[in-house]
């Protein structure tokens, strides 16, 4: 194994970067490969609750850079999916703890054992940034449908270029196709017209991230769901498999079928 | 690029088009319109140019921004040949 490393970013704050690392990261582990996600955040560590797994933290990023532990020793194992697995930042520190060499080196000790590192960056373009850019082999860019967010991810994009790590792959998240529709909503191929990357995902705005997120249990692990399905699917493209779009116009519950059913019987 | 109607996407799109080239190339609109101003004053130092005819644009090429000039020349007359 030589694992590939991961960086999900966005420029931007709360477009989704948490969401889409874990939720990636563990439809990565569903596949069956062997995945740890580092949460790059230093002093806002988010990754361990979206997971579910703030109460089994001894030891963190920083511990391990600074000696204190054993890489292992920080390795939280995840109990649902096998082979994952979750080194979180530390809370009470600032980002100057660590350094890029520090991510490299780590990712360097992780990468013979593992399939995949992702690493869930901070928001902005300092220090944090820079870490989670350091080591990685292919970065995601996050991006919402939405003015502010799609000129971060350009910045972002270009620095990310400036730093030979590019090209970007970008992941549109939040997209209400209803608004789409109506034309009150940038849609995904004009995002890619506007950034000029390759699209590897559309993730639809739905409330179950936040339930999922409520629980601890990433929403991939939920069947059902359609914005699990377009996690699996951004999985599966990662692993270089031809997988289509979602069609977010179809309506994924039992119940919206059923409405279906009945609007269609009325007319 | 242009939608049927004017919809809020089809402004945010056009607006971003707008500032990301802003943004990527460093030059505000009004430097755009500096640097055309001092494009064409020193253009009409050598030709005769009809400036309303003139179109300078940046455009988008991928990630690449490319500044594209169309300057016709107007012919040269006796009265105005150096
Ligand atoms: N596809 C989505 N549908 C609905 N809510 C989402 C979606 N993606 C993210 N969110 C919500 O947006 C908020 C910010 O997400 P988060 O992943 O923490 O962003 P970031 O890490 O970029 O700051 C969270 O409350 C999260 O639940
Ligand atoms: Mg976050």
């Amino acid at each position: 194994m030589t694992a590939k490393v991961i960086t999900i970013t966005s420029g931007k704050g709360g477009v989704g970067k948490t969401t889409n690392a874990a939720n990636i990261a563990a439809a990565l582990a569903l596949t069956g490969d062997k995945v740890v996600c580092i949460d790059g955040d230093i002093g806002l560590r988010n990754l361990d609750v979206v997971l579910g797994l703030e109460n089994r933290i001894v030891y963190d990023l920083v511990d391990v850079v600074e000696g204190r532990c054993r890489l292992a020793q920080a390795m939280i194992k995840d109990k649902r999916i096998p082979d994952f697995f979750l080194i979180p930042a530390a809370q009470t520190r600032d980002k100057s703890a660590v350094s890029p060499s520090d991510m490299v080196n780590l990712c360097d000790q992780l990468r013979p054992d593992f399939d995949w590192i992702v690493i869930d960056c901070p928001a902005g373009i300092e220090r944090g940034f820079r870490n989670a850019l350091a080591p990685a082999d292919l970065v995601l860019v996050i991006t919402n449908p939405e003015i502010s967010a799609v000129r971060d991810a350009d910045r972002i994009i270009g620095l990310v270029e400036a730093e030979e790590k590019g090209p970007a792959k970008l992941i549109l998240n939040r997209v209400s196709i209803d608004m789409v529709k109506r034309g009150d909503m940038l849609a995904a191929d004009d995002v890619v017209d506007l950034l000029a990357i390759e699209l590897i995902g559309i993730v639809p705005e739905d409330p179950n991230v936040l339930v999922s997120s409520n629980q601890g249990v990433p929403v991939v692990l939920n069947e059902k769901t359609k914005v699990g399905k377009a996690f699996r699917n951004i999985a599966l493209r990662i692993k270089g498999e031809q997988v289509p779009f979602l069609d977010l116009d179809e309506k994924d519950n039992f119940f919206g079928r059923l409405g279906k059913v009945f609007r269609g019987a009325n007319h | 690029m242009f939608r049927k109607k004017s919809t809020s996407a089809g402004s945010a799109k056009d607006r971003l088009q707008l500032v990301l080239i802003q943004d990527r190339t460093n030059l505000s609109a009004l430097d755009l319109d500096q640097l055309k101003n001092e494009i064409l004053e020193v253009l009409a130092r050598y030709v005769d140019i009809d400036r309303r005819a003139v179109n300078i644009s940046m455009e988008q090429d991928g990630r690449e921004q490319r500044l594209r000039a169309d300057i016709p020349l107007k012919a040269a007359t006796r009265a105005n040949r150096r």
